[in-house]
């Protein structure tokens, strides 16, 4: 009996917790229907106009476009330099070693407001004009460690016989690791880049400092919201971006779920 | 060549290895070993556990470099070469299968880094397949294959390399009791067949001695004993070797240690007639235990330690087990079926030596 009540206590405490992670979400979506301008519940009418609005505003499509951009180069920036500081710090033992794989993790862990600031102090002291390539360098500080991280894990993973027998077999270093580390590591890679895009399609603390005057998407929303004339439009957007970072998270998990070493 | 007229001359060692050390930290698991392995032999390294014949393994394949020593293979100094330089191939313990290849790719692997065309590659990765005995698995997964077949595969990846030299890290230690003993008659077939060199690891006696043409007995770094299984068996030539390779009595006589193995001590009636040439000494059964073809006896000696002897259970009933508790007996063993043995000095003293 006890057993049974504290199993129904249980499943009780997750549907609670669910819905108050979920039911949110679930409202904006619905109010991405509503038919008027203003929020009321229930809703009156359902309708799908706000979709067409939205995707006919210049302001909506020249953000999602900057956003697209944004989250693209900055993936593969941190596929590039995330995996190389995953192979070099897993590799290679050297001085060090430790400090530089906590330095190479803590931009994650930073609040994003102290990232902000410091790039722009950075780019106001070099000269840098604020725009495109400053934001992706914004997004690329936090993106590389999702990639180092990912990468680094997975070649915890790989079985170093498998390097033994490959060199065993006949191959030089570079054979090795194009035939052998590379695929092995190529799902972590492609979740990495994933996680790192969806990660970089909402931001919005560090893109505020690196911005300028355009607007990414997660942008252009917070100032919509703030001048609170566009709500309808607001949420038809958001439901995108929903959708836009649900997608590649959602293909990350499987592939590191299911491509381990087995 | 022609030695016709003249001594014969000695093929040249497919692996000789000359004053091979190496330390991890401060534990040292090569402690000079020199060795010579003949070309088409099956060689197997004997040992517990941290005793140097795993590092050495890996010392011949090139993944570890030597502190001091060289390492020669058919009479070409590797020492410095790294292991893709060198015509030796390896079945790892963990089989270590390329989990992101199916089973073909994996054979072909080698080959493919050699440049072998496609169909020679297919040709030879099909007869190494079906010499292992997994023809038409190719398409398979190693993640869709069992212990034993994902082991067939690690041969058969190394073996269509077509290497001199085989070396096989305890490639049987994750297989069932009668799968092992199937892959035992099995590898030395397959050797038989490819007569290629086989340097084997184990810590198994009896894997041991059922498939190696020669055998080096592996304690702390350093080789105790190289010979044939007979040899090792028959004739250890140290306490270490006498305990390790099946069961030995120690048994002081004259002034002198001897091993006797227990299916030669027989066991006496005190009244009957004794052999005058046999060592004797009286005693007592204090222990029977019936191991099926065999039945095993421990004997309390009447001046001090104890020997065990066993018997065949040749016939049905011929002996039923209580039969010889608490019997006296007479030990007897011929002399010359002991063997003198160099008794470590911490270990003198003790009759009786036991191990798995």
């Amino acid at each position: 009996m006890e057993l049974r009540l504290s199993r129904v206590v249980l499943r009780l405490w997750v549907a609670a917790v669910l819905l108050f992670l979920f039911v949110p979400i679930a409202l904006v979506i619905l109010y991405a229907f509503n038919d008027s301008r203003i929020e009321t519940w229930p809703i009156a009418h359902y309708s799908t106009k706000w979709f067409s609005v939205a995707w006919h505003d210049p302001e909506v499509r020249s953000s999602l476009w900057l956003s697209f951009k944004a989250g693209l180069f900055a993936s593969a920036i941190a596929v590039v330099l995330g995996s190389a500081a995953a192979f070099g710090v897993h590799k290679y033992r050297f001085f060090g070693r430790e400090a530089v794989s906590l330095l190479l993790v803590l931009p994650l862990a930073l609040p994003g407001i102290i990232t902000g600031i410091a790039l722009k102090s950075t780019f106001d002291y070099a000269g840098i004009d604020l725009s495109l390539l400053t934001i992706i360098i914004g997004h690329a500080t936090f993106c590389i460690v999702v990639v180092y991280n990912n990468v680094v894990a997975r070649l915890r993973r790989v079985s170093g016989s498998l390097l033994e027998a490959s060199a065993d077999l006949g191959a030089k270093p570079w054979q090795t690791f194009r035939y052998v580390t590379l695929p092995s590591i190529s799902t972590a890679v492609v979740s990495g880049a994933l996680l790192a895009f969806a990660l970089s399609f909402d931001e919005v603390i560090v893109t505020t400092f690196t911005a300028g005057a355009q607007n990414t998407l997660p942008l252009w929303i917070f100032g919509a919201i703030r001048l609170g004339q566009q709500l309808p439009e607001v949420n038809v957007v958001v439901v995108g971006v929903l959708i836009l970072t649900v997608i590649p998270v959602a293909i990350a998990v499987r592939l590191t779920g299911r491509a381990g070493i087995r | 060549m022609d030695h016709a007229q003249g001594e014969p001359q000695p093929p040249p060692a497919a692996i000789r290895l000359t004053g091979l050390r190496k330390r991890f930290g401060d534990t040292v698991a090569l402690d000079g070993v020199d060795l010579a392995i003949r070309a088409g032999e099956f060689f197997t390294m004997l040992g517990p556990s941290g005793s140097g014949k795993t590092t050495m393994l890996r010392v011949i394949a090139g993944f570890e470099q030597p502190d001091a020593g060289t390492v020669e293979l058919h009479g070409e100094d590797v020492t410095q070469r790294p292991p893709y330089l060198r015509d030796v191939n390896t079945v790892f313990q963990d089989y270590a299968l390329f989990p992101h290849m199916d089973v073909q790719d994996n054979v072909e692997y080698g080959l493919r880094i050699r440049k072998v065309d496609r169909s020679r590659r297919r040709e030879r990765a099909a007869a190494a397949l079906e010499l292992v005995g997994l023809a038409g698995l190719g398409s398979r997964k190693p993640s869709e294959l069992s212990g034993g077949q994902r082991q067939r595969v690690a041969l058969a990846r190394a073996i269509v390399n077509e290497p001199s030299v085989l070396l096989l890290d305890e490639p049987l230690g994750a297989l069932d009791l009668k799968l092992r003993q199937g892959m035992q008659v099995e590898l030395k077939r397959i050797q038989r067949d490819v007569g290629i060199t086989f340097v084997y690891v184990t810590h198994d006696q009896e894997e041991a001695l059922t498939m190696s043409d020669r055998v080096a007995v592996f304690n702390r770094g350093q080789i105790e004993q190289v010979g044939s299984p007979v040899e090792i068996y028959d004739r250890p030539t140290t306490e270490f070797v006498a305990g390790f390779v099946g069961v030995s009595n120690l048994v002081s006589h004259g002034g002198q240690t001897y091993a006797i193995r227990p299916e030669r001590v027989q066991l006496l009636d005190p009244t009957g007639v004794a052999p005058t040439s046999a060592v004797l000494s009286r005693g007592t059964v204090t222990d029977t235990v019936f191991l099926g073809v065999l039945t095993r006896y421990t004997v309390a000696l009447d001046d001090g330690g104890s020997l065990v002897a066993v018997r065949p259970n040749l016939e049905r009933g011929s002996l039923s087990e209580s039969d010889l508790r608490g019997q006296a007996v007479i030990a007897a063993w011929q002399l010359d079926q002991a063997t003198d043995i160099e008794m470590s000095a911490d270990l003198a003293g003790e009759h009786v030596e036991e191990s798995a």
